[in-house]
């Protein structure tokens, strides 16, 4: 009996159409479509793709909150799979991200091991190249031919619970995990090469790579705080009373930007607080401790700044990922722009 | 979030409590908080304390908006 397969491709890739079908809702058929055909080729006789689960990149993308996920892992499910791939999606950024999201859910939920491919640049490598295996690919579709057979094998060797090497021996983007091995070649001798290749200006590999953290110059100082027109933003989780857009006690997926105006200090009949990590019970009492309006608004008054804005900015941030967060940030910097902001406080728990 | 107002060129102090973190992510003005529950303030020692604590905290964290930094500075005193 084959090894069952099931496989994930967006509506492009099944020949249903481009943008125009990106709506189309999920479904699933027998047997391959489309890409599929080279995942045969590369899995061989002992495998079988057993169905082709397709969903367009917009439907995936507007309802990955409402329900989309669990719909296609129950369709998935029927078909019992033993190993799942996603894509590849190349440099498709909904597409990566929809197959991102389909193989960790397979993976967490129907505990079978799921692979994708993507280009490093593409969306979906930072939000999941930690939790699933994928292959790194060129940035387009033409390089299926090359990209399916490397997806192919590292999911054969999952499913026949091989070891799974490091990411340059079988082609997939670092997950951030690092192994111990006992190399042929003992440290010094492979430092001192290591130095030789650098003062040659050669290209260089390291065992121990260097998260890469991504640095911000720091924005020039403000020259006048009398005149500055100052906004606070937190992530202390504070919101008008009963939380009208629902901002998520923890890993939110939203900011608020509530109003201040005229206050002459954070109420707590006006605000509570929703975050889910700390002990809310003084700041319920007094939210100042987290927005300080008192305070900025004696200081407006004896002209030690300009304006505090009529506005708050919030978020929760426990268990936020830091992509949403910067995301937030996108969102609601344009805001503060338009409305002549000089400087920020930002308030975390 | 302060990194991306940091980087649209607006310059933010990040008021935090737990300041390994802040200097991780890559906040260039911090400003120590108090405690993770009462970040700006001390509830514990009466109304009036608590906001005199509050008052030089964010004083602090506006004064450090001013100051010219060219790295992730650490504003542990007032100044």
């Amino acid at each position: 009996m084959p090894k069952k397969v099931v496989h994930y491709i967006n509506q492009f890739f099944a020949g249903i159409g481009g943008e125009d079908k990106a709506d189309y809702k999920p479904e699933i058929r027998a047997g391959i479509v489309g890409p599929g055909l080279a995942l045969k080729a590369a899995l061989g006789n002992e495998y079988e793709v057993v169905a082709t689960v397709i969903c367009g990149d917009n439907y995936f993308g507007s309802n990955i909150d409402k329900g989309v996920v669990p719909e296609l892992l129950e369709m998935i499910k029927k078909y019992q799979p033993e190993g799942f791939v996603a894509g590849p999606a190349f440099n498709a950024g909904r597409y990566g991200v929809a197959c991102g999201t389909i193989a960790k859910a397979v993976q967490d939920e129907l505990k079978i091991p799921a692979v994708t491919g993507m280009y490093t640049e593409n969306p979906g490598v930072d939000m999941f190249k930690k939790d699933i295996y994928i292959i790194q690919t060129k940035d387009s579709s033409a390089d299926m031919r090359h990209a399916m057979p490397k997806l192919a094998a590292l999911l054969k060797k999952q499913m026949a619970g091989q070891e799974v090497l490091g990411p340059k021996e079988e082609g997939y983007i670092e997950k951030g995990i690092r192994v111990n091995y006992f190399n042929e070649r003992r440290g010094s001798e492979r430092a001192v090469d290591l130095l030789v290749a650098k003062i040659k200006g050669e290209p260089i590999y390291t065992d121990y790579p260097l998260p890469v953290v991504d640095k911000v110059s720091p924005a020039p100082a403000l020259k006048d705080l009398a005149h500055a027109r100052i906004a606070l933003v937190t992530s202390g989780g504070i919101v008008p009373q009963g939380n009208p857009d629902h901002i998520e006690s923890s890993s939110a997926s939203k900011w608020g930007k509530y109003s201040i105006a005229g206050m002459d200090h954070a109420d707590k009949k006006d605000f509570m607080t929703v975050h889910g990590g700390y002990d809310r019970a003084f700041i319920t009492e007094d939210p100042d401790l987290c927005i300080p309006v008192d305070v900025l608004r004696d200081l407006e008054k004896k002209g030690f700044i300009g304006k505090l804005m009529d506005y708050f900015i919030t978020t929760t941030g426990t268990g936020t990922a830091t992509n949403s967060a910067k995301r937030f940030a996108e969102e609601f910097v344009p805001i503060l722009k338009k409305d002549q902001v000089d400087a920020v406080l930002l308030v975390s728990t | 979030m302060v990194k991306e107002i940091d980087r649209a060129g607006i310059p933010v102090t990040h008021i935090c409590t737990v300041v390994p973190i802040s200097l991780t992510i890559g906040a260039n003005r911090i400003v120590p908080a108090i405690g993770i529950p009462y970040p700006l303030g001390d509830p514990t020692k009466g109304e009036k304390k608590s906001y005199e604590i509050r008052e030089k905290l964010v004083t602090r964290a506006l004064k450090a908006l001013t100051v010219p930094v060219d790295k992730q500075t650490v504003f542990e005193e007032d100044f």
